[in-house]
């Protein structure tokens, strides 16, 4: 069964774990071609509200829509559209670049997976290196290719966690520009982030999260006052 | 899709495993050292317990597959790989499937040199009756796996993980071990007992497909918070 959607709606979303609230009726919509950057500080919500909108955390109430499919579809078919890089890159150290992209087409059912996995290695710039072992790479080609590996099966819904953390400056502007390219391509992009730095150039809009509750839906570069406020209030 | 998926990550198992050589060398490394010490303890003047043999070979089974279970999602959890399987577009009982089978893989490389060992130092005549033998070798290594791969799967985020996993999963496990010693003391008779034998056999082949098809119905909800 194959699925789409152009967009992805979360509407009065919360979650607890136990007696401590994560988040609180988060309400946001986002759309293809949008990168959209989840900021706040520690503890606001941003993991766990990557984490629902994957569909491997239930909200506790409220409820995901992406496009005209409520969450209840959530299944193989969905999460054929749905692409996670994590700050854990998901990759297997003892196996080479090719043989990950390989095991994930494989696991995503990707047709062509050759193909696939050789056009990967190209956009992660890894051909020269695609038969040595993941351990033996830097934080940043393997960064590259945790990307391109979340990116085989063309997900619709990109969701990323703290991309940024632990690239120097090169390899942090090679990110950015990717997931503009991305964007460009009709995917939703939505980022936990805390380099503020990096996200001025790349987000199209922020979600200003704050103890688990939305603070901003703030749209263009606009937001980094209402992040620094949500900041101070933590201070 | 469940099949090619659960074979998939089996076979991306085996890959990783001869890379490492970490599961197999750990956890036979154990075993041995388990069954030397057991035969050190239990063997005095060439004379041995009645029946040790048969406890022994299933103690360092359990004990070794619990050292597997927990390293083989320790892997998982490491570059947090396990959200990457779960987020595959197959059901997620493949995935359970597939860490199964590589548990299983690993737990009967480890018995082929268990068992020789164990019938060399407690002279046990473990190898009369092979095809039942490896009948109870082989339903008892899944019956027990397949508990623990459940267990080791949902506790991999915990903290306490390698304290609860034995906690949880002897209790439950402890019908498959009784089964496979009395069903392994059958073959050790003098004259073996095979109808004996078999009945173990048939009650561990139960004990298998409730675990399993458990396992199958709870490993989706038991994984999505």
């Amino acid at each position: 069964m194959s699925l789409d959607f152009d967009q992805v709606h979360a509407g009065g979303i919360g979650r607890h774990f136990g007696r401590r609230l994560a988040l609180s009726q988060v309400t946001f919509t986002c759309r293809a071609g949008e990168i959209v950057g989840l900021l706040g500080p520690n503890g606001a919500g941003k993991s766990t509200l990557l984490a629902v909108l994957s569909t491997l955390l239930q909200p506790s109430s409220g409820a995901i829509r992406y496009g005209p499919h409520g969450s209840d579809v959530a299944g193989p078919a969905l999460r054929q559209r749905l692409g996670w890089l994590g700050h854990d890159l998901q990759l297997y150290p003892e196996l080479t670049a090719r043989e990950n992209l390989r095991f994930f087409a494989d696991l995503h059912a990707v047709p062509a997976p050759e193909a696939c996995v050789q056009r990967a290695l190209a956009a992660a710039r890894l051909e020269a290196r695609a038969d040595d072992v993941v351990s033996s790479y830097s934080r940043g080609m393997r960064q590259r290719l945790a990307l391109e590996r979340a990116m085989l099966h063309q997900p619709r819904l990109l969701l990323l966690d703290e991309p940024f953390t632990g690239l120097d400056g090169a390899s942090a502007e090679a990110l950015a520009s990717r997931l503009r390219q991305l964007a460009s391509e009709g995917r939703i992009i939505v980022m936990a982030t805390h380099e503020v730095a990096f996200a001025d150039d790349v987000l199209s809009r922020a979600l200003i999260l704050h103890e688990g509750r939305l603070a901003g839906d703030v749209p263009g570069r606009d937001w980094r006052t209402a992040y620094r406020d949500a900041l101070q209030a933590v201070r | 899709m469940f099949a090619r998926t659960a074979w998939t990550i089996f076979r991306k198992d085996v890959v990783v495993e001869v890379r490492s050589r970490e599961l197999v060398a750990t956890t036979m490394f154990f075993a041995l050292s388990a069954v030397i010490v057991f035969a050190v303890a239990l063997v005095r003047e060439g004379r041995v317990v009645a029946d040790a043999a048969a406890g022994i070979l299933w103690i360092a089974i359990a004990f070794a597959g619990t050292l597997a279970l927990g390293r083989t999602f320790e892997r998982e959890r490491y570059t947090d790989t396990l959200r990457a399987l779960l987020l595959a577009p197959a059901p997620r009982a493949a995935v359970y499937v597939g860490k199964l089978l590589g548990v299983v893989a690993v737990l009967l490389l480890v018995e082929l040199l268990l068992v020789p060992l164990v019938a060399l130092l407690f002279d046990a005549a473990l190898l009369r009756r092979p095809a039942l033998l490896v009948g109870l070798l082989v339903a008892g290594t899944i019956g027990f796996a397949s508990v623990g791969t459940l267990f080791a799967a949902m506790l991999v985020r915990a903290r306490s993980r390698d304290v609860l996993l034995p906690v949880l999963l002897y209790p439950i496990t402890i019908p498959v071990i009784i089964a496979g010693v009395r069903g392994t003391a059958a073959i050790l008779q003098p004259v073996p007992d095979e109808p004996m034998a078999t009945f173990w056999l048939m009650l561990l082949a139960a004990f298998d497909t409730v675990f399993v098809t458990v396992a199958l119905w709870t490993f989706d909800p038991l994984m999505t918070d």
